[in-house]
């Protein structure tokens, strides 16, 4: 399981994220400049972090999704690698293309931290093979422009081929507006691509990987990883 | 464009705040007229916010000192040992003025000095917190201004990258012109890698780092000046705008830097920028500074000598580095995107040399700037007594139950959670406890030890008996920290006061640190860095006098730790220390009765030591996981506060004698609340009578309601209602209960 974190100047969870990988899968990520061309021979997994990359100026994500390494980012999810983008990373990836919509300001227009319920829509991919379908889980949110969209054609797509990963839902999995955060359309949380090889998703399973701070409903996704293999379509 | 060459008029002296017998000072320390560059620098190290002049006398008062010291106040930052070879580097700083102008802004540019504060002395930001007082939610400005000083505040930190974990917000008219701001960030350093400001060799390079100069900042007075330009120069905003991807980039270059051993010395550009950074590195070292501002990179062409050195850009920092390490050290600034320049170097003269375009602009005795500041014992008088409320003189207008549920959603009490879900409390995952709790609990690297951090100070016992109110704000820090489970070691205190040039007001400062002084030495608690902001004030009338304190405990293991919420059903219910009922200067008082008034409760210190090792102790040794500490809204809102939390009620069957409504509310000093397992409950009594700690079982957790004696059960969820509802009503524009009384 080798896995290569990207730090682009204003990465802020790239810390946080190293630990929960090293936790879940017991093997040390390497750091890789946002400025660098190649990403470390061998890697298996490609981590975007959280954070204000390029201060989150022009466009959330905007920036990073241009940067020099996101071209060998592209070429790694067409041979089917693995990519991981949270919350800036995921703002990230729909910004390089990787991923299809957008995520706009939060519907209450503000920045919104708190602990969330999600549910699990699928426990059949790389990222979600240790939790089981349907099963809720609580972890951190932390982000300011976390709503998703996408134009209605992409959406009925995204649902039809069951790539939406997660549901922003209540304690019991119950979905709807009095539990989603931030406006999101279908509340949804995060999303596949069309191999199921790039997640996107806001919150943070990073942050909930030890019972002291918050709970370990976050350490079983970076645990199925260390599977490496890509769903079996 | 300033020419240096501007006639020095009593206007031009008294537009840069220097009172006539301080001009006179200069001329006399100079031997000749200064130049106007000369003038503005002198008017940055000799104003009240840089030389301390006011305040200076009674500072010198307080303990400094204690065997985990490393650093006392004086530098950028306080710094404590921690052990494991590890130091806590903490500040606490006021943004007051420029937040009632331009909230955002100005609460941005707080925290982000706050932080450069922190890891300008080689530490890693791992925690924030704030103290923020505004004016009366009815000030039609009040609302505006909340809402811009939070998003602020979210703003920068959220971006750098630090969880914002604790604070306190309340609301006074008195603060309805003059709102305060403060910021307090918490890093992490190897005890052995401390970065000071003071220079050291002579010829090496200083070098400027970080964001460019512009013309923010500069003070709004001179720049108004007419007689200057006649074209007139664009009137500047004098606040600085702040730029939080600017200042991780520069935390990261700075780090980086640090650990190549190139940095001799490093200052960061706060207040007064250029001026007060590099005249701080000289002095500190004994050494002159000549710099050639030539070489200083500026946002915008045409800037005199005089803008530059007055200019308050953000993100810059400033260094004397290792001449053999100079490429180095630009190769890690260039990959960050940052400005390295070098702008002058040390020198043996002890002269504070400024250069542009080839002319001398400034030349001044370096030491002198700092050390001939003007020192005041400005005159003060003592306040005037408040009388005792007696609790049987005021009788209650509501029931207790009614009473208690108006308190929970009240302004000052109701659930701050509107304010800090707007802040990354939890990146770092190392957030042991959240926002709302007594202190904060921060794991420090990946453990075992933890740092409890909390902000405290109760303004309305500081206006009624400053030493009281002194001596109230620091126990009630360490009282927090205790209640977590905690070992308190230090503070930094940002000490809020009015004008001091008015008597009362100087009187309230020197009771305030009188009283801080006290509760610092009887509770081993030393000040290590801190703040003044004076001349709060709008059309003559001061802010409630408000020294913040910013505690920081220690946990040796951090899994070992208390919260405030009731976790199982079931549990006694124990109430550490003496209840007499004390209501004057009570919430309840205020908020119930509609009389602010009397004298606040006097701190029994010696109590407050005993009590609070008892309950730290059993915290430790006995497994206690439930405590709270008893201030505002006296025992009846800590339990309902503790209920909330977790949802599990309480029955209340033996109230400590007195009218109940002064037992319920009143804010007696030294007290907790702790709920034990029941089998426990008799050995903890035990404990407590040898120690010579009072301790009264006064009821049982469990159900969903809290019930008081003779009061209706009040159900844990209409607590919860009124509590958070407040806050998040009142800044939609709502209706909220308090406006509407």
């Amino acid at each position: 399981m080798k896995s290569a974190v990207v730090v682009f100047p204003g990465s802020n969870r790239d810390g946080d994220i190293i630990r929960a990988i090293r936790a879940g899968t017991g093997h040390e990520p390497v750091k890789v400049w946002h400025a660098d061309t190649e990403l470390p021979a061998g890697t298996d997994l490609v981590v975007l972090p959280g954070g204000f990359s390029y201060g989150d100026y022009l466009r959330c994500g905007a920036i990073a999704g241009r940067a020099n390494i996101m071209d060998a980012v592209r070429a790694h999810a067409a041979r089917g690698g693995l990519v991981l983008g949270v919350c800036n990373g995921f703002q990230i990836l729909v910004e390089s293309g990787l991923l299809p919509g957008v995520l706009m300001r939060n519907s209450q227009l503000k920045f919104v931290c708190k602990m969330q319920h999600l549910r699990v829509e699928r426990a059949d991919t790389p990222f979600t093979n240790r939790y089981t379908t349907g099963q809720v889980i609580e972890v951190a949110i932390a982000h300011g422009e976390g709503n998703y969209i996408a134009d209605e054609e992409t959406v009925h797509q995204l649902e039809a081929e069951g790539r939406v990963a997660f549901r922003y839902c209540d304690a019991d999995g119950q979905i709807g507006s009095r539990t989603n955060p931030n406006g999101s359309f279908n509340d949804i949380a995060g999303i596949y691509s069309s191999g199921f090889n790039v997640l996107g998703m806001m919150p943070h399973p990073e942050n909930l990987i030890d019972p002291l701070v918050g709970g370990t409903d976050g350490l079983a996704l970076f645990q199925s990883l260390v599977s490496g293999k890509p769903l079996a379509a | 464009m300033i020419p240096n060459s501007v006639k020095i008029t009593p206007e031009l002296v008294a537009e840069h705040g220097l009172k006539p017998d301080e001009y006179e000072r200069i001329l006399k320390l100079i031997g000749r007229e200064p130049t106007i560059t000369e003038l503005g620098i002198f008017s940055a190290m000799w104003n009240e916010h840089c030389s301390y002049k006011s305040s200076r006398l009674h500072l010198k008062t307080l303990p400094t000192k204690a065997p985990w010291v490393i650093q006392g106040p004086g530098e950028n930052a306080g710094v404590i040992d921690i052990g494991d070879g590890l130091a806590c580097v903490f500040k606490m700083e006021s943004h007051n003025h420029p937040s009632y102008i331009e909230p955002y802004q100005g609460a941005t540019t707080g925290v982000g000095g706050i932080l450069r504060d922190v890891f300008t002395m080689g530490a890693r930001p791992i925690a924030c917190l704030n103290a923020l007082r505004f004016g009366d939610p009815s000030h039609p400005k009040t609302r505006h201004l909340v809402a811009g000083v939070v998003a602020g505040i979210a703003g920068y930190g959220n971006s750098f990258g630090v969880p914002t974990v604790g604070g306190q917000m309340g609301f006074h008219t008195r603060y309805d012109g003059n709102i305060l701001v403060n910021a307090m960030a918490v890093g992490i350093a190897k005890a052995d890698e401390i970065f000071y400001a003071a220079a050291t060799g002579v010829g090496n390079p200083i070098v400027y780092l970080g964001s460019k100069t512009g013309r923010d900042g500069i003070h709004g007075a001179t720049m108004a000046s007419a007689e200057f330009d006649d074209k007139s120069e664009e009137k500047r905003p004098t606040v600085q705008v702040g730029d939080p991807f600017a200042e991780k980039l520069l935390l990261e270059a700075c780090l980086e830097l640090m650990q190549t051993g190139s940095v001799i010395a490093i200052q960061d550009m706060g207040a007064a920028g250029l001026t007060c950074s590099a005249v701080e590195m000289g002095a500190k070292g004994d050494l002159g500074v000549e710099l050639d501002l030539d070489e200083v990179p500026c946002r915008e062409p045409g800037m005199s000598a005089y803008e530059m050195m007055l200019s308050e850009s953000q993100e810059r920092m400033l260094m004397v580095l290792d001449p053999a390490k100079e490429e180095q050290a630009k190769a890690i600034f260039v990959k960050w995107g940052l400005d390295f320049a070098v702008i002058g170097k040390t020198t043996d003269t002890l002269r504070f040399v400024v250069k542009h375009g080839g002319e001398v602009m400034a030349d001044l005795p370096i030491k002198e700037l700092g050390d001939e500041a003007p020192v005041y014992d400005r005159p003060h008088i003592a306040n005037t007594y408040q009388p005792t409320v007696a609790a049987e003189s005021v009788s209650a207008p509501m029931s207790n139950a009614d009473a208690l549920l108006k308190l929970v959603g009240s302004p000052d009490l109701c659930s701050k959670r509107w304010v800090w879900e707007q802040y990354d409390h939890l990146i770092g995952g190392n957030t042991v406890q959240q926002p709302g709790g007594d202190a904060a609990v921060v794991r420090v690297l990946d453990g075992p030890k933890g740092l409890a951090l909390t902000s405290d100070v109760t303004p309305r016992y500081c206006e009624a008996d400053p030493v009281e109110g002194g001596k109230q704000a620091v126990a009630e820090a360490w009282r927090n920290i205790t209640a977590v489970g905690g070992q308190p070691l230090a503070i930094t205190d940002n000490l809020n006061f009015g004008n001091p040039e008015r008597p009362d007001a100087m009187g309230q400062f020197v009771g305030c640190i009188r009283g801080i002084g006290e509760a610092c030495k009887a509770l081993d608690f030393p000040v290590v860095s801190g703040n003044v902001s004076l001349y709060n004030e709008t059309n003559g009338r001061g802010i409630l006098p408000t020294p913040t304190i910013g505690g920081v405990g220690l946990l040796d293991d951090v899994t070992v730790n208390a919260s405030v919420g009731f976790k199982a059903a079931g549990e006694a219910i124990l109430l550490v220390g003496e209840t007499a009922g004390w209501i004057g200067q009570s919430v309840w008082l205020r908020d119930v009765a509609g009389r602010e008034e009397g004298a606040p409760p006097p701190v029994d210190l010696a109590a407050e030591k005993r009590n609070g090792d008892f309950v730290r102790g059993l915290i430790r040794n006995w497994g206690v996981r439930t405590v709270h500490d008893l201030s505002d809204g006296g025992l009846a809102v800590a339990l309902a506060e503790m209920a909330m939390a977790k949802g599990v009620g309480a029955t209340v069957d033996a109230l400590p004698a007195g009218p109940a409504h002064a037992v319920l509310f009143g804010e007696d000093q030294a007290r907790y609340l702790l709920a034990v397992k029941p089998d426990q409950a008799d050995a903890v009594l035990a404990q407590a009578k040898a120690a010579g700690v009072p301790v009264q079982r006064i009821g049982v957790t469990g159900g969903d309601a809290l019930i008081l004696p003779g009061e209706k059960p009040i159900s844990v969820q209409a607590l919860r209602s009124a509590h958070e509802s407040w806050l998040p009503n009142y800044m939609a524009g709502h209706p909220t209960t308090a406006e509407a009384a």
